[in-house]
């Protein structure tokens, strides 16, 4: 910036806001908090109170036991991403909060399908599981369970491939990611 | 020693000089320290009394409230005080009993999820699971009540581990990684608002409750006056700019004066410092200021752009902000004569529209006339709390507070019964001030307990209450929004006779009727000594003019 504006011809029209903007995306949000009691409901219960919705939500430790990493997913097209960060920045059990861009962090999830597949169609399942490399943790006369991992398109994908076979019930464990090369997540 | 001894040279090294507050049974150990730790305890009559006095005295000093209770009810008791506190940013620790923590869980006896119950309404709470943490726990709570955006910050004490035996290092250290609020505004910010402010033609200051909490009423001021800009300000920055000044144009908002608001609404730049944009400001949002470009200093970043887009927004303490705001605006050499067209409109609308009222034909009250009968009588130089409701507008609107922290209400949260118990704190903060209480007839009931409290402590308050008869507020927009329907806000014929309770409560209760020597029995009434209770007999049913329609833009404004 010139050092003497006076004569620099600033127009309040060329001023912009630039915020409270919806991206339009889904943003993977990882937080780091203290351990202290409590600061789950904090985090849960701010979003509820300002009208954020969360669509995935995954908590577990670290390498550090004084820390948990929270991984939420939340819609950027309904919600200003910048507005949801400071709220939870205000958090003081907060640490850090790290929107990662989709090109630089792995996302991963874990789901489990039980499956009713009838014997004549078990083959053509296993032939599924195997594309998708998921595994068969559990076989029972009327059912089978699949563990499969992956980012959270390939395991819609696979719900869709499977769903005609019988699909009893699923679990998911909601994304976790971590940032790609040596910066910390 | 025990934590509870503990906790008090913890309070004491925080430099605390009054805590309010109640005992039972889940506090018993620290009511057993404070019987001889040398800190005076003002005992209440209610927890909401004490949260609001701690208030109270927050708002008036600028130092840090303390507010004791019991847990359960006592905890139930304390969340109004607490959810004010953070709604208008003050500073409050509040410690609560808790059950043992074998009992934890169990529905115990007086068992609350105190701090889930608070958890949307505190900065920050703490739950003390091993009694060594407590007097990091206090420091913390300290710390993070009075800096940054100030807040309420709960500690809640499982009775047993109170009574536990600790080693006690003073001077503790602590520990907030998660917490380091930015104090010192962008440079860079700082000179593009320079640079915007000399280019704009109709700039207009928008103060808020955030500019008397940073103690920043001094470098308002040179900021305006060196600039000559329009100054407003919000119902939570009232004395933050003088109220005599010719730059002042009033309180902006739902009540505020037509110049101010006429005056954001045809602004080209508006320049927010330490306010939120709350919908009693901006009525309808999407009609709000609809011409200008906005510079929104809070210390806050998360009030940027929540309500309305900031073209310059500026995270820091308004004091550095401001200070530095001139620096760089001075720097600028801006020619004011360039605003002589924007204060001629501005006068105009100061002319036109004052805050005038209809005075009556006979010897009845009229509740602004009450106002201005104030500001008389006691110079103008009082401490003033008030209840919520149309009383409140008023002494807001005609008082004309002349400094900061003289002006003690609750505003965001609009809590009725807030002004007794904050006057107790705010005389018990400021010993030599006249405080004074502008009360309503409905909202002095909601905690008129407290007049024990005043006649214990000797604290020579005098409570006016604007007595309508109604809960005017509520009958106003009856009037107005619901065809005359007035549904349940009649008092008239139910309250107590105001003197006889005065009386009832040892403290002297008083009768004014007439306005023809109102001023004067005002002045004898605040030579008093000790507590008084006056009951002022003003118009029944008059309306708090002008007023934004709620949802509204500021051009429609009505009366
Ligand atoms: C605790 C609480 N309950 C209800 C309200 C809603 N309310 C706002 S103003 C008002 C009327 C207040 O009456 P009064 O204290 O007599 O003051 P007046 O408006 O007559 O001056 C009410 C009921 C409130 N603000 N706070």
């Amino acid at each position: 910036m010139a050092d003497s504006p006076t004569t620099d011809p600033l127009s309040l029209e060329n001023l912009h806001a630039s915020v409270g903007i919806r991206t339009g995306r889904t943003h993977v949000l990882t937080i780091l908090v203290e351990n202290k009691p409590g600061v789950l409901s904090r985090v849960a219960g701010l979003f509820a109170r300002r009208g954020f919705n969360i669509d995935t939500l995954a908590v577990g430790p670290t390498d550090d036991p004084d820390l948990s990493r929270i991984t939420l997913t939340v819609d950027g097209a309904v919600h200003p991403i910048d507005q949801v960060t400071k709220q939870l920045h205000k958090l003081i059990n907060v640490i850090k909060i790290r929107d990662l861009e989709p090109g630089e962090a792995v996302q991963r999830e874990l789901a489990m399908f039980k499956i009713s597949a009838e014997a004549t169609q078990r083959a053509e399942v296993m032939q599924i599981v195997q594309i998708f490399r998921g595994k068969i943790v559990d076989l029972s006369h009327l059912t089978m369970i699949v563990e499969i991992t992956g980012t959270n398109e390939k395991i819609a994908a696979f719900d869709e491939m499977i769903r005609p076979f019988g699909l009893v019930e699923m679990a998911r464990t909601g994304e976790i990611a971590i940032s790609r090369g040596r910066a910390e997540t | 020693m025990r934590a509870v001894d503990a906790l008090m040279e913890c309070l004491k090294a925080e430099g605390v000089e009054v805590v309010f507050g109640l005992p039972g049974g889940a506090n018993l150990p620290t009511y057993d320290a404070f019987y001889d730790a040398g800190i005076r305890h003002v005992l209440v009559r209610h927890e909401a009394g004490g949260g609001h006095a701690a208030e109270g005295y927050a708002k008036a000093t600028g130092r840090v409230g303390v507010c004791f209770g019991t847990s359960g009810p006592g905890a139930t008791n304390l969340a109004t005080p607490i959810c004010d506190a953070m709604m208008d940013s003050v500073p409050v620790v509040f410690f609560t009993g808790q059950v043992r923590t074998d009992l934890l869980g169990t529905d115990g006896f007086q068992e609350a999820d105190t701090m889930g119950m608070t958890l949307p309404l505190v900065k920050h709470s703490i739950m003390i699971q091993d009694p060594q943490d407590l007097p990091r726990a206090v420091h913390e709570a300290f710390h993070i009540a009075s800096t940054g955006r100030p807040g309420p910050v709960l500690v809640d004490i499982p009775v047993d581990l109170s009574k536990a035996d600790i080693e006690y290092i003073p001077g503790g250290e602590i520990n907030l990684p998660g917490y380091q609020p930015t104090t010192e505004g962008n440079q860079r910010q700082i000179r593009l608002a320079a640079k915007a402010l000399a280019h704009a033609k109709r700039p207009i200051i928008y103060a808020g409750g955030g500019v008397v909490n940073a103690e920043a009423s001094a470098e308002l001021i040179a900021l305006t006056r060196y600039g000559k800009f329009p100054i407003t300000a919000t119902l939570m920055g009232l004395g933050a700019y003088p109220a005599d000044d010719p730059q002042w144009v009033g309180m902006l908002g739902m009540h505020g004066t037509r110049a101010a608001n006429y005056g954001m609404d045809e602004a080209d730049l508006i320049v927010a410092a330490g306010a939120r944009f709350d919908d009693r400001i901006t009525g309808k949002l999407d009609e709000f200021a609809p011409n200008a470009k906005f510079i929104h200093i809070d210390i806050d970043p998360a009030e940027i752009s929540k309500n309305v887009p900031a073209h310059i927004p500026i995270v820091g303490d308004a004091k550095n902000v401001l200070s530095r705001l001139l620096g760089e605006y001075r720097a600028l050499e801006p020619d004011a004569s360039r605003l002589d067209d924007w204060w001629d409109k501005v006068n105009g609308w100061k002319e036109k529209y004052p805050l005038g009222y209809e005075d009556s034909e006979d010897s009845e009250i009229k509740p602004q006339f009450m106002i201005q009968a104030l500001h008389e009588a006691t110079g103008g130089n009082a401490i003033v709390t008030s209840d919520v409701g149309q009383h409140q507008m008023w002494t807001a609107q005609h008082y004309g507070f002349p400094e900061p922290r003289r002006w003690i209400n609750s505003g965001g949260l609009g809590t009725m019964g807030f002004g007794l118990p904050a006057a107790i704190g705010a005389q018990i903060g400021c010993p030599d001030s006249q405080v004074v209480v502008v009360a309503g007839d409905g909202s002095i009931q909601m905690n008129s307990q407290e007049f024990a409290t005043c006649v214990q402590e000797k604290l020579p308050i005098k409570v006016f209450i604007m007595n309508n008869g109604y809960l005017g507020m509520v009958r106003q927009w009856q009037e107005l929004f619901w065809d005359h329907r007035y549904s349940q806000v009649d008092l008239q014929d139910h309250s107590p006779d105001w003197v006889k309770l005065a009386e009832a409560y040892g403290l002297q209760g008083v009768q004014l009727t007439k306005k023809e020597s109102l001023i004067d029995d005002m002045k004898k009434i605040l030579d008093m000594d000790g507590p008084v209770l006056v009951d002022v007999r003003v118009t029944r049913e008059e309306n708090t003019y002008p007023m934004i329609p709620a949802g509204e833009p500021a051009r429609n404004m009505v009366g």
